[in-house]
């Protein structure tokens, strides 16, 4: 059977489009893969391998300030995503559902903490709490971060409505449900996969911070990357990979059921923004 | 759509939560750091409330300015090689046959999930002195320097001295490439996707090359997608702070640095308040061409 040869358009099956990919990817992928790789690598220098080990994991998990860090970011991470859900999916609801005044002015207003640079909101943050003279801790790092997840979860709430058919809530009012039963039996079911979607998003979100945190956090509040970060600038270490692959293992494992519940859900041409 | 009127209650109990949680900590804050602005710093570091330009002033003395134009222009590099790198791959996502597509992009978006510091401190591991890339220079140089031996050249190469890669301005550019990347590809990609691809078929048995067919029907008709890609990358490079702390070297400071340490260990928080506005003034300059170009090009037919 004679081989097929490629349309003009199919770039993918040309070889040296391929070899543009294949760099693309190895630029993309290397440095993580070689950082997980290296995590589980028996040798302190850590540039030949030298076999494998888990003495690293053993030894970071063992590390009290580490593991306080990896703590601190569960909590932050925990009370930031469920307050940021609840409030998100309502202001995303509310969006796809209301017409108001200067609404695109408000959209672009509840938009902002996505599209400004993650310094200026961070210096903000600092400059609003000393002013009130609240101690930076938990609590104000907690606070920093519900801001800026709240509108990403918004946005996943209000994507997965725009797909939502009216007139199924039409017939729940019509056949004598009140607008609470309205909202829990017919509404919220279908924006369940939104808010699932929204919510490991604002988790991810928190989890990874490091800019807006660094500037929220006290003494005694570290978390993880800011924990990480002093390590890194320490020096290069098998122990900071461990503890790094780690929180790379719980957000890959956090985006990959989210995009699953996208995917599944179908709205979302499979794009989590 | 319901009239908020309509639903009164069930607009405010949905709407009036969420904004107040952005006025009160986020937008109050930004108003805080716009007033500091004006302000004067105390003999002690305090922020006294004024009504100066001074700090402004003071933004575009020449030191300051070097560093915000440095700034700008490892913005532009980091944006322009990232488009050099990510387009190719958009455009072989966009017209990759389907089976292939999902798994491609989830290939793309994967790394942007990855936290930003570990992927910008995986860096050091690959550009210092003995990291991965001078230790596969060294591999191939000895590889080299054996072959010419072996056919009895004189030892031309010399002997290997690893490059100095990681703490200076290209590690910066590296480290913001990489963060960037999948900013760029995946809009691009969104607009190439659902591009009429007749037009270029049409092109392309006219007679026009594929160099042709691109510059003048691909590229014009993704020229949205592609302005809202350079854009968000550039945004996202201009106001930096992690990579050049962790990459670069004693010269690669850029404005997120010196915004950081006004409100460090410099104390001035009125002159760091003023820069911050400088950037997130550049950044809404730059969102208001994109809104203009998406207006203006969405009445367009093509």
């Amino acid at each position: 059977m004679r081989k097929v040869r490629p349309t003009p358009l199919e770039y993918t099956r040309k070889k040296w489009f391929q070899l543009v990919l294949l760099l693309n990817f190895i630029f993309l992928y290397f440095p993580i893969v070689a950082l997980i790789a290296f995590s589980f690598n028996n040798s302190r220098r850590n540039i030949t391998w030298k076999g494998f080990t888990l003495k690293y994991y053993v030894k970071a998990f063992h590390n009290e300030s580490l593991f306080d860090a990896f703590l601190n970011s569960l909590i932050v991470a925990g009370i930031s995503t469920a307050v940021s859900t609840v409030l998100g999916a309502m202001l995303g609801l509310a969006l796809y559902r209301f017409k108001f005044p200067a609404k695109n002015a408000f959209d672009g207003w509840i938009h902002l903490p996505i599209i400004i640079p993650e310094i200026c909101m961070g210096v903000a943050m600092l400059a609003f709490f000393s002013r009130l003279n609240i101690t930076l801790g938990l609590f104000t790092i907690t606070v920093s971060h519900i801001a800026f997840s709240l509108p990403f979860v918004a946005v996943v709430v209000r994507a997965r409505m725009a797909g939502f058919d009216h007139s199924l809530e039409e017939a729940a009012r019509d056949l004598g449900a009140n607008q609470w039963q309205t909202f829990k039996d017919v509404t919220l079911p279908y924006m369940m996969p939104g808010i699932v979607a929204g919510a490991l998003l604002a988790l991810t979100l928190s989890l990874d911070d490091f800019v807006i945190t660094f500037f929220t956090s006290g003494p005694g509040s570290t978390t993880l990357p800011i924990k990480i970060f002093s390590m890194v600038r320490f020096s290069v270490t098998p122990e900071v990979n461990a503890a790094s692959t780690v929180l790379i293992a719980i957000t890959l494992i956090l985006t990959v059921v989210t995009m699953t519940i996208q995917a599944r859900s179908g709205k979302n041409k499979g794009l989590p923004l | 759509m319901e009239n908020w009127r309509d639903n009164k209650l069930v607009a405010a109990i949905l709407l009036v939560p969420a904004s107040a949680w952005i006025l009160i900590f986020f937008t109050l804050p930004l108003a805080i750091v716009w007033v500091y602005s004006f302000g004067e710093r105390g003999p002690q570091g305090q922020t006294l409330l004024a009504f100066t330009l001074d700090n402004y002033v003071r933004a575009l003395e020449l030191i300051h300015l070097g560093i915000l134009w440095k700034s700008v222009w490892t913005a532009a590099v980091a944006t322009l090689i990232c488009f050099a790198m990510g387009f190719p791959v958009a455009l072989g996502i966009a017209f990759a046959p389907a089976r292939f597509k999902n798994l491609l992009l989830l290939l793309v978006i994967l790394p942007f999930w990855t936290n930003l510091l570990i992927r910008t401190y995986a860096w050091i591991a690959v550009l210092r002195t003995r990291g991965f890339l001078n230790f596969g220079l060294e591999w191939g140089h000895g590889k080299l320097d054996t072959m010419f031996s072996f056919a009895g050249l004189p030892d031309i190469m010399g002997t290997f001295e690893p490059l100095a890669l990681l703490y200076n301005h290209s590690a910066v550019v590296i480290g913001l490439v990489y963060v960037a990347l999948p900013f760029l590809v995946l809009p691009i990609y969104a607009t190439l996707e659902k591009l009429d691809r007749s037009l270029m078929e049409a092109s392309l048995d006219l007679g026009a090359g594929q160099w042709r067919t691109m510059a003048s029907i691909t590229i014009p008709l993704a020229f949205p997608g592609i302005l809202s890609g350079l854009m968000l990358v550039f945004i996202l490079s201009l106001g930096t702070y992690l990579t050049p702390v962790l990459l670069g070297g004693t010269n690669s400071m850029m404005i997120g640095n010196l915004i950081a340490q006004e409100f460090g260990p410099a104390r001035d928080w009125p002159f760091g308040s003023a820069l911050s506005f400088l950037l997130l003034y550049i950044t809404f300059i730059i969102l208001w061409i994109r809104a203009m170009v998406a207006s203006r090009s969405k009445g367009v037919s093509y």
